[in-house]
This record gives C-alpha cells, sequence and structure tokens, in this order.
C-alpha cells in the first residue's frame, strides 16, 4: 500500500507544499491526483464537485496539470513545437499558438523563447517550458514533482519567483519537496506524509525547519557533518591531467575532461561539486574504466589503471555506487540476491572457480538486507519492486562487503528517505575512518560541504576551484558551479558572489536522468 | 516467503496453461468456421499422436527442434534475436556431411570430427553477424536472416554433380557417410529412436549449467537484462556479443546432426529446412527453459505428427499449421499479460508487508 487514508485540502490562489521523504508516498499521490492510478478508496473534491480522474487527459480536461520530475520534452524541436505536440487542436501550430505562447510568458513572466531549439536549453529553461507547456493546455491547478531537484540555489530562488507570479494570478500550486528550506520559503501552506498517509499540516510562518523535519521522519534529522578529520597522507586514488574527448550529437568533438588532476588519500573524502553534465558522470566512468581516457594518468594504491579493464579495478577495490542506479546499478528484473552477484560475480562469496554460489550469496544478501536495514519481505523479490532508498542501501552495503580500497560515490543518498541518507552517510564516515578513500559527487551542497575533507568545484570538463568545507556556503559553492567564481574559493561574510553566467552553465546540463526518484537531499540542520 | 515462491510457480505455469487454452479455443473457432467438428479433430490427434510409432517419430522429431531451441534461447537470454539459425545448421550440415563423406576413418573418431566441423562451421556464419553487431552495429535480425540467404546460396553453388556433390537418380546429395559414421540408435519397435537424441539431453543440461550457474552464464544473463548494468559490472558486452553468437551458431551447428549421423548419412537437397525458425517458436513456448522447451519441441513433433491424420481425416491440413502460428501468438501474448501482472502482484505485495511492518514498529517505537 502506497497510501492510506490521505487528507489533503488546497486552498485556490496557494502554493501548497506537500513534504515528506522520499518513499513516504508524494509521488503514488500526485498520480492519482493526475489520473495515472486510481484510487481504491476515497474522493477527489475540485471546487466543490466530487471528480473521478481515469486517465492524464481527464485531470487535463479539468484544469490539473502535472511537471514531472523528469522532462518530457523532445530534444530537437523547438519550444513552440514542443508546447503544441498533443495539443494542436487548441491553437494551431502556427502564428495563433506562438502569440498564446508569447502571452502566457509574458503573463507570468517565464521568459520562454518559443522559436529555440529544446536541446539548446538549460535545466532551467527546459523547466519553465514544461510549466507553460501545462498553462497552455488551460491548467488552472499545478503539480511540480521535485521542481528544484536539477537546480542550483540561484535558479530555484528564480523558479519561486515564477510560482509567486502564478499564485498571484490565482493558480494553485501543489509543490512536491523534501527540502525544508524551500518549503518554508515557498509554501502558503504545508501538508507532510509520511509512510503513506498525511500525518499533520502546518503554517509555514509558525514553524521552524526542525519541526517540520521532525513532522516528516517522526524523529531527529541526522546531519551530514563529519567531525574529526581522518586524512593521512597516503595516497590511494591518484589521477593526473586526465583528458577524455567525447563526440556531441551533432559530430563535434570536445573535451568532456581537460587536465583533471586530484589526489585523494586513505581517509579522505573529496567532494566534487557542479551542475549536473560538467563532465561529473564521465570523470566517474573513467576512473571505473568504463570509458577510455586518451590522456593522462589515473593510479590506484601505486598501480597504473589509467587502461585496465573495468572488473579488473572492481577486483582491485573499487567501491561504485552509480549515479543512475537503475541503469548502472541494477538489473531490476532480477531478483535481490542476483543483484547482490552483479559487479562482484568473480569475488567471494558469490562464486568459487568459475562457478555461482548461489547458496552463499543468498546467505550474504540475507545479512546485507539485515545490515543495511534494507526493507524487504525477502531476498527473491524482484530489485523493482524495492523503493529507490531501499535499493540504495542494497548497492551500498553491496559495495562495502567487498572492502573497497576507494568508493566512488555518485549521488549516494539521491532519492533517498531521511532514514536510509544518514545510514549511507555513516557507512561513509566508518569506511573512511577505517582509510576509505571516497570519491564523492553529489548536487546536494549540504551533503558536499558536510561529508567532504577536500572540496572541488568541476565546470565544463575542468576542476576551476577549490573550497574548504568548513567554512564554505552553498551559495558560494553555487556560484562557482555556474562558473562566476574560480581559483580558491574563500568565504566572504556578506556572501555577496553572485552567478552572472547561470544561464550558460545549464546549458551543459542536457544529461538524461533515469532514476525515478532524483532529487539531492538538502536538509536542514 | 512460501508464498511468494507458490505465486512463482502458479504465475511460471499460468502462461503456457493460458496460451495453450486459448491456442485450442481459437483452433476450434477456426476448424468449426471450415464446417468441420473440432471436438473431433482434438480427438482424432490425441488418439493417433499418442501410438507407440508416432511417439518414436515424435521423440526424433523433436530431437532437432530441441537443439535448435537451445541455439535460439543462448541469443534470447542476451537479447539477441539470432534469426539465423536456419543457415547456420545448414551450412553446419553440409559441410560437416563433405568432410565426413571424404574420411574413412573409425567411427569413434569420425563421428566427433563431423560433429566439431558443424559446430565450428555454425559457430563461424553466426560469428559473421556478431561482428558485424560489434564493429559496425549492424542490427543482427537482419544480419543472420541475410546470412540464411547467403548461407542457402553457398549450398546450392557447392551441391552439384562435380563441385562438393554426387548425382544419384533425381536427387544431389554429398557423398555418404561411412558406415562407421552412423550414430547408434536406441532399439525400439517398429522404429528405432535416434541416438542423437542423448547428444540432445546433454547439451540441455550444459546450457543449464553455464548459463545458469556459472560466473560466464550469469555475465551473459546480465547484458540480456541491461546492457548498461552489465557495462559498469566489468563486463565487455562486445566481447560477450561475439561470445554468445558463436555459441549459438555452434548449437545451431547440432541442429543438423540426427538427420545426418542417423537417417540420411548425406546432405542432399531433399536434407530438412526451416527448423532454426521453428525453433524460434519452441524457445518462446519453452521460455528460454531448458525443460520448457522439452515441452516445447515435443509439442511441436506432436502436432506435426497429427496433421497428416487429419488430412486423412479430412480436415484441411494447413488446420495443424494454423495452430501452431496461434500457439506461438498466443503465448507471446500470455507471456507478456502475465510477466506484467507478476510484477505489479509483487510490488502491491511488498509494498503492502512493508507498510504492515511500518505499522507494528510505528506502534513499538517512533523510527528513522
Amino acid at each position: 500500500m502506497a497510501n492510506h487514508d490521505i487528507r489533503l485540502t488546497v486552498r485556490r490562489g496557494t502554493v501548497h507544499a506537500l513534504c515528506g521523504e522520499n518513499g513516504a508516498g508524494k509521488s503514488t499521490l500526485m498520480k492519482i491526483l493526475y489520473g495515472m492510478q486510481k484510487p481504491d478508496e476515497g474522493t477527489i473534491t475540485l471546487d466543490g464537485e466530487q471528480v473521478t480522474l481515469h486517465s492524464p487527459s481527464d485531470a487535463i480536461a479539468r484544469g490539473i496539470g502535472m511537471v514531472h520530475q523528469h522532462f518530457m520534452l523532445a530534444d530537437n524541436l523547438t519550444v513552440l513545437e514542443n508546447v503544441v505536440l498533443g495539443a494542436e487542436k487548441l491553437h494551431g501550430i502556427g502564428g495563433k499558438a506562438r502569440a498564446k505562447i508569447k502571452e502566457i510568458s509574458d503573463a507570468y513572466g517565464l521568459g520562454v523563447r518559443p522559436d529555440v531549439l529544446v536541446e539548446d536549453l538549460g535545466v532551467a529553461d527546459r523547466q519553465r517550458v514544461e510549466i507553460l507547456k501545462v498553462l497552455y493546455r488551460g491548467a488552472r491547478t499545478l503539480i511540480l514533482d521535485e521542481p528544484t531537484a536539477v537546480l542550483v540555489p540561484q535558479e530555484v530562488d528564480a523558479l519561486f519567483d515564477n510560482l509567486r507570479e502564478l499564485k498571484s494570478e490565482g493558480l494553485t500550486v501543489i509543490f512536491i519537496s523534501h527540502k525544508l528550506g524551500e518549503v518554508l520559503s515557498v509554501a502558503d501552506d504545508i501538508t507532510v506524509i509520511r509512510r503513506g498517509t498525511t500525518v499533520g499540516t502546518a503554517v509555514p510562518s509558525e514553524t521552524t525547519p526542525k519541526q517540520l523535519a521532525e513532522l516528516m521522519v517522526g524523529s531527529e534529522l541526522p546531519s551530514p557533518e563529519t567531525r574529526e578529520s581522518t586524512v593521512t597522507d597516503v595516497e590511494m586514488l591518484k589521477v593526473d591531467g586526465l583528458h577524455l574527448s567525447a563526440t556531441d550529437p551533432d559530430g563535434v568533438v570536445r573535451a568532456v575532461l581537460d587536465g583533471i588532476s586530484l589526489t585523494i588519500h586513505k581517509g579522505e573524502v573529496l567532494g566534487i561539486a557542479g551542475v549536473e553534465g560538467n563532465g561529473q558522470a564521465e570523470l566517474v566512468e573513467a576512473i571505473m574504466g568504463m570509458r577510455d581516457p586518451d590522456g593522462g594518468t589515473i593510479t590506484l594504491d601505486g598501480a597504473d589503471i589509467s587502461h585496465v579493464a573495468t572488473r579488473k579495478r572492481r577486483e582491485s577495490g573499487i567501491g561504485y555506487v552509480p549515479e543512475d542506479r537503475h541503469r548502472h546499478g541494477l538489473l531490476l528484473e532480477a531478483p535481490l540476491w542476483e543483484n547482490r552477484i552483479l559487479g562482484h560475480v568473480t569475488e567471494k562469496p558469490n562464486s568459487k572457480r568459475g562457478v555461482l554460489d548461489n547458496k552463499a550469496a543468498r546467505t550474504d544478501t540475507e545479512r546485507i538486507v539485515r545490515e543495511y536495514d534494507v526493507r524487504t519481505p525477502g531476498i527473491e523479490v524482484t530489485a523493482a519492486s524495492l523503493s529507490g532508498g531501499n535499493q540504495q542501501k542494497l548497492i551500498v552495503g553491496r559495495e562495502m562487503s567487498h572492502a573497497p580500497k576507494l568508493l566512488i560515490a555518485a549521488h549516494p543518498t539521491r532519492g533517498v528517505d531521511v532514514g536510509a541518507q544518514a545510514q549511507i552517510w555513516d557507512q561513509i564516515r566508518e569506511a573512511r575512518h577505517e582509510g576509505l578513500a571516497v570519491l564523492l559527487i553529489s548536487a546536494d551542497l549540504d551533503e558536499l560541504i558536510g561529508l567532504s575533507d577536500t572540496l572541488r568545484v568541476m565546470f565544463r570538463g575542468r576542476l576551476v576551484a577549490d573550497a574548504d568545507p568548513a567554512t564554505i556556503t552553498p551559495e558560494e559553492l553555487g556560484s562557482a558551479m555556474t562558473g562566476a567564481a574560480t581559483g580558491h574559493l574563500e568565504h566572504t561574510e556578506d556572501g555577496e558572489e553572485t552567478a552572472t553566467g547561470g544561464e550558460e552553465a545549464a546549458e551543459e546540463t542536457a544529461e538524461e536522468n533515469a532514476t525515478d526518484e532524483a532529487a539531492g537531499e538538502g536538509d536542514e540542520k | 516467503m512460501k508464498k511468494f515462491d507458490k505465486n512463482k510457480v502458479i504465475l511460471g505455469f499460468a502462461a503456457p496453461v493460458l496460451a495453450i487454452v486459448a491456442a485450442l479455443v481459437l483452433t476450434s473457432i477456426i476448424i468449426a468456421a471450415t464446417g468441420k467438428d473440432p471436438f473431433h479433430a482434438f480427438e482424432v490427434m490425441v488418439d493417433y499422436g499418442s501410438k507407440s510409432d508416432s511417439q518414436v517419430w515424435i521423440i526424433n522429431k523433436a530431437t532437432p527442434y530441441y537443439l535448435s531451441a537451445l541455439a535460439v534461447a543462448i541469443g534470447f537470454r542476451m537479447n539477441l534475436f539470432n534469426i539465423g539459425v536456419d543457415g547456420q545448421y545448414r551450412i553446419a550440415a553440409f559441410f560437416a556431411a563433405v568432410v565426413g563423406g571424404a574420411l574413412t576413418l573409425p567411427g569413434i573418431i569420425q563421428i566427433p570430427i563431423i560433429i566439431i566441423v558443424a559446430m565450428l562451421v555454425g559457430a563461424l556464419w553466426a560469428g559473421i553477424a556478431g561482428l558485424l553487431k560489434t564493429t559496425r552495429g549492424v542490427s543482427e535480425v537482419i544480419s543472420t536472416i541475410m546470412l540464411n540467404a547467403i548461407g542457402a546460396s553457398v549450398i546450392a553453388y557447392f551441391l552439384k554433380d562435380g563441385r562438393l556433390a554426387e548425382k544419384e537418380g533425381n536427387l544431389v546429395h554429398t557423398p555418404y557417410l561411412p558406415d562407421a559414421a552412423h550414430f547408434f540408435e536406441i532399439p525400439t519397435t517398429p522404429k528405432p529412436i535416434y541416438g542423437f537424441v542423448v547428444v540432445a539431453a546433454l547439451a540441455g543440461i550444459a546450457y543449464w549449467f553455464v548459463l545458469g550457474r556459472t560466473r560466464f552464464g550469469f555475465d551473459l544473463r546480465t547484458v540480456g537484462q541491461s546492457e548498461s548494468a552489465a557495462h559498469a559490472s566489468g563486463v565487455s558486452v562486445k566481447r560477450m556479443v561475439i561470445t554468445a553468437m558463436l555459441l549459438s551458431g555452434a548449437m545451431a551447428g547440432l541442429v543438423g546432426m540426427p538427420t545426418l549421423l542417423g537417417v540420411s548419412y548425406n546432405y542432399g537437397t531433399d536434407f530438412p529446412t526451416g527448423i532454426g525458425f521453428t525453433g524460434i517458436a519452441i524457445a518462446l513456448l519453452g521460455r528460454n527453459h531448458p525443460i520448457g522447451m522439452v515441452a516445447g519441441a515435443l509439442l511441436w513433433g506432436f502436432l506435426d505428427r497429427t496433421s497428416t491424420q487429419l488430412e486423412f481425416e479430412g480436415y484441411a491440413q494447413e488446420v495443424v499449421g494454423v495452430m501452431q502460428g496461434v500457439i506461438v501468438l498466443c503465448v507471446v501474448i500470455a507471456y507478456e499479460i502475465v510477466r506484467r501482472y507478476g510484477l505489479k502482484m509483487q510490488q502491491r505485495k511488498v509494498g503492502e508487508e512493508l507498510a504492515a511492518q511500518a505499522r507494528k514498529s510505528d506502534k513499538a517505537e517512533v523510527s528513522a
């Protein structure tokens, strides 16, 4: 059961935040409201009239629109074409449609340019196109599913301005998030969901982040802060002058990694900040051996592994928590114990002399399920039937089970509930204490600042800045992520570094993102 | 835990049962539409198909079918659609027959040589498709079906009097294998069962073991389930594509052997064709499962056997062909329905159990 006894009342002309940890049932509730799933019981009342929504088109006809977490845009079409696609009957596909788009865009301050190709747009612009698409179809109630997950702080502020604009025009916005700070700053009302049911409502002006957090998780909030430094002077991973070129869809060869040099010592967590799509994924794949670099060296524990096969690297002690667990970390239709074998098929206890040891793998899966608190009725269920957080715990458990020397953690707590997040942070800290070197890539700046011993900022395939996690603020990091600041970032008291290069930087973030619940957790401490 | 397993078993059987029931209903309607009594037709089929000489016939027919299904299934397990098994087994059998006909060695050496030649030729022929896929990105569906045509032409070229074949009456065929190269038979009345059924059984066991129980098999299945996950887990996807095609082709090489070593002792213009395509249907029917495909191969043999008798009884002979087609369609549809239903049910179940757990722990303590 994903939802039960949900009570939600949204007033017209307000921004209503729906918050809860991941896996709490927010997305299911939204799917019901948008007609994608049918409730077993209960009613939905819209403007005093009880309605039954059979499909999204039903919902659209009643003025409910949804902006999905993952954008549903055709890259090779223009904004205008994307907006009219499927809604050609409304205003045609020509001048009338363009005029309408202009009108909506101006009315709500969206600043959408109708004739630009979507592939040339940054994430924030794409999101505005999505919003416009929904408005174009006559929506009066907008559902935004985790809209800030992919945005840098400055873009989030711009989005909130748009939302306020919508609200002032009498539209209703349902805003799903688990970032408490954002919720408190933009919402008029807040409803909290925990374990599939509504556990309370709050008024932002009378609520502190802490109270809200406790409502959300039913207990104290964890914080990602590491206490004492465990950094040693033994080099574990050394990347020197790494260069990687890739051919983009237009056939132009360009450097996605350019002169990357970094060193991670035993017991050190090196965090890499950056807007997604600036080469972080490629860096990880180069270190994992999934892409062959065309220059530079990678040294693990004194051994040159620049061109060694992925399996050898895994065997020699690299643990990998991939960014996109559905594509790179799991076999969704295979049972949990087969997923436990994945990536470590040559290692104990999974096989002996080329033959699988299913029994030992099953036993060990049960251990992981127990020790890492993977919530599942058994190890024979498919990975797809677990929630994102539990899938992630399984992956972390699996990777930690082979005593890695280096852990590559790409967005390790993305789409993971707060409880699991705390556990994963604990695991990383504990392993680091025992001498593990960690390469941490995250969109969650609090997580980066809290966990890392060293911070680097990646922009357009280069490491452009570094910072001391002890003093830096998320805002300062954010401006370096957009390319506005380089070199060693110093904390300034007024924190007035503005991000002028925001639009430009975001243009390179056209990375597809297939995780179900992609969202950086940005909880207040 | 137990409950899940029981459901799994039920779901496992649900698809083939559903498919066969649906197929029976549909064929009944078709037979009735031709103005005949469908129930009498089924009676005739069961009656005739269960006679002892029919049983032997069915097993002998099912042996190459099963091998062909195995060859197809190796590809299916990693999402490769090798529809070229047909061409692979024919060209393999042809060259094996040529080599076999040219040698006179003791059987214990000659028979393995013939089989190995067949497997090698089959593997090479399939390997071309694998190579094209990994180096040039050519879909194996296109390349294997083209290779079928090319294979047929190659055989047609060499299968001429004075090239690699000789003439005997109206027939052209490769030289006969020496008597020593005849495979053993299992003596049954009125006709014997081909000894190659033993090889087919061994091949089935090998298929089960290699794919299900070895690292290599795990890697292969991983590629089939998710290429990206396989890549990240350290499997070289390209190498795996080639290896799987080679294995599939080698298995296809065995398909012609029961006929070559047990019946015809040569490759002639009358050598059976089309078994590769039957193998696709049987692999689908048997869900790539080593036992399931045995059932599928036997069912197919049974249907083949009874088709002649139906004609004898005044039914259109094509009825069986229609039945086979309908079964395959029903199977594909039924499996997909049952698979989706199973996934949904499992997800629901996981959700329910977790909610129940959560409610319990909620009462006990405020958990994180």
